[in-house]
């Protein structure tokens, strides 16, 4: 039997609006131009919301550059090159912005020619606005945790998951950490903490949640 | 609970009806006014006719006026219209006097207050010249990327007094000094046009239409227009029948008073020549139904469109659980993923070799369609754009 939290949790959904920004790329180094002089929020719109406007879609490229380079351009080394960066291996946005230019700048460096677009569209940059929704659901054991995770809105997940990270400036998302502050089941807490939201999609990200609390659960009532 | 919003618990995401609650929280009491120039007819009209209603019963003071023209207004708005997505219509200085004189005669009789008010289209957007309150934003359903320079001269004086815009797709927006939102337009699923149907249903609809049951049937259902390319389409179909025994189902409107279209559908008999596998078909307008069951019945569902507006008959196809064979066209490529609900084409060769890949592989077909109907409900709902214009409510505050 697992305790009631310290606090409970509050769950919030989000919606987001996205806005255009009046830049546009037609080539490989406009858009590492454009990546270097844009606001950070159109830089975490094209690296984090690919995510809530994808809840389920799978193995497509995971940011906006990458889908970009290979739908529009044709370029599928760049488009690998920038697939596998991981957002939650660098600090803050800029530092995320830094590296982006960085492969675009090297990848430049070793091509005869600038990659642009022939038949394609252009990148448009966007940038977005969140607004939080509390969703009038609060968990007060991992039980009733793991029971509104099953039916809650994609977006509260992303909202947990992904805005957490930046929000927060810290590794923990707002679900490991009220598992470990709130209910101290440290061994969850990490597990939960070392789910990458960059691999899948967020209904992927809801099961493995779920499961998650499943095997924690089973574990405890075997111990009990 | 409430009924207008209740009946999309099943066709929605999960948690997307109890969230539009909680969102519609953050706004009741708050008025929210629509205008445009029709009541009936075109897609704009069908979703405002829904969605109105579900924000009445989620406590926004929603409304929506329509303006009052005369015949000469109507041609001066289509001739705008055209010229706008680019067309060689020119407007006369009378013609924008008679367009602002309808304005200002529609501002003294319509009710113009509300905390957001959206102007939809060129029609009513200089009403603009006449706000008292709230936040002014003009929706624009159009492709403006290469519009008529005097046309959009003329509109785009109006358009600087919004506080902001919103386009379907950054593409179809034109350079503006204010904000520019971007919004995907959306398919109502309960509407008739897309309502699930009974077999018995769909087989009535399609035998009265002449068409065989049997043989795989690909799709392009869009006006007679050549922009649309339904000629492409045969040559697409001509290039797979060589190795498929398949069916090309060519659904369109638009033909009635119009020589453009008329010109076209005498094109295509001739391109279709004796071939019995080639169904022209002319619908009337709205013909919901008929497009619902021939959408269902495809195999395979095609959009070769040369120039496009979103083009939700996409979503529509995809909602029906096929995948689409599209051209990069208007909105098409931003409503399939690519080889994942369907496929991103370029030329007639490109629809013939994806048709072919796909009637050889049904498994991949049933996939892509379950994935396709997946990637419209969780985007191209009505229920999505619902809680759009709700987050508009709330985030944008009156100038």
């Amino acid at each position: 039997m697992t305790l009631p939290a310290v606090a409970p949790f509050a769950f919030i959904g989000c919606s987001e609006l996205q806005e255009s920004i009046a830049h546009q790329a037609d080539d490989e180094k406009e858009l590492a131009e454009l990546i270097e002089e844009v606001p950070l929020d159109s830089i975490h719109f094209h690296t984090h919301s690919y995510f809530l406007r994808h809840g389920l879609i799978e193995g497509t490229y995971p940011n906006d550059f990458a889908q970009w380079v290979v739908v529009q351009i044709g370029d599928h080394v760049l488009g690998e090159r920038l697939a596998v960066i991981d957002p939650f291996d660098y600090p803050d946005l800029e530092n995320l912005r830094e590296e982006i230019i960085s492969i675009i700048d090297d990848h430049l460096s070793r091509t005869p020619i600038i990659p642009r677009v022939v038949f394609g569209q252009p990148f448009h940059f966007k940038r977005s606005r969140i607004l939080e929704v509390p969703i009038g659901l609060e968990a007060r054991t991992l039980q009733e945790f793991r029971d509104m995770v099953t039916d809650i809105d994609v977006s509260t997940i992303y909202y947990h998951m992904f805005e957490a990270h930046f929000r927060l400036r810290r590794e923990e998302n707002d679900f490991s950490a009220w598992i470990r502050s709130s209910l101290g089941m440290l061994k969850l807490a990490d597990r939960i903490r070392s789910i990458n939201p960059y691999q899948g999609s967020l209904e992927r990200l809801r099961s493995k949640l779920i499961t998650a609390c499943d095997e924690f659960l089973t574990g405890e009532s075997a111990r009990v | 609970m409430n009924s207008a919003l209740d009946e999309y618990r099943e066709v929605s995401p999960k948690g997307t009806v109890d969230f539009l609650y909680r969102l519609s929280d953050l706004v009741k009491g708050k008025s929210f006014l629509h205008l445009n120039a029709v009541r009936y007819g075109g897609g704009m009209s069908e979703v405002l006719r829904r969605l109105v209603p579900m924000m009445v019963s989620l406590g926004v003071q929603a409304r929506w006026e329509v303006l009052a023209g005369t015949q000469e207004y109507f041609v001066v708005v289509n001739r705008m219209l055209n010229a706008l997505q680019g067309r060689d219509d020119r407007l006369t200085d009378e013609m924008y006097h008679t367009y602002s004189s309808i304005i200002e005669r529609n501002a003294k009789a319509l009710k113009l207050e509300a905390d957001m008010v959206m102007v939809h289209d060129h029609q009513p957007a200089g009403l603009v010249d006449y706000r008292t309150n709230g936040c002014w934003l003009w929706r624009c359903h159009l492709d403006l990327a290469q519009p008529q320079r005097p046309a959009w001269t003329f509109l785009r004086r109006y358009v600087l007094k919004y506080d902001a815009a919103i386009f379907s797709l950054s593409g179809f927006a034109q350079r503006l000094p204010i904000p520019k939102f971007l919004i995907y337009p959306s398919i109502d699923p309960l509407s008739p046009k897309n309502r699930d149907m009974s077999r018995s249903e769909m087989t009535q609809v399609i035998d009265r239409l002449g068409i065989h049951r049997v043989k795989p049937m690909l799709l392009q259902v869009a006006r007679f227009d050549r922009f649309k390319d339904p000629l492409g389409a045969i040559r697409a179909y001509r290039l797979v029948k060589k190795h498929h025994d398949c069916q090309l189902v060519l659904a369109g409107s638009g033909v009635m008073h119009d020589p453009e279209g008329e010109a076209v559908l005498a094109e295509l008999r001739e391109a279709a020549g004796r071939d019995p596998d080639i169904h022209v078909i002319q619908l009337p307008p709205e013909a919901d139904l008929e497009i619902n069951a021939l959408q269902r019945s495809a195999t395979v569902v095609l959009q070769k469109s040369i120039k496009e507006g979103f083009g939700l008959t996409v979503s529509e196809a995809m909602w029906k659980g096929k995948p689409v064979v599209g051209s990069t066209a208007g909105g098409i490529a931003a409503q399939i993923v690519d080889g994942v609900t369907g496929y991103v084409i370029h030329t007639v060769e490109g629809a013939a070799f994806r048709i072919r890949h796909l009637l050889n592989n049904p498994g991949l077909m049933n996939r892509m369609g379950a994935m396709a109907r997946e990637h419209v409900r969780r985007n191209f709902l009505i229920t999505r754009q619902l809680s759009d214009y709700l987050t508009l409510l709330k985030l944008l505050p009156a100038s």
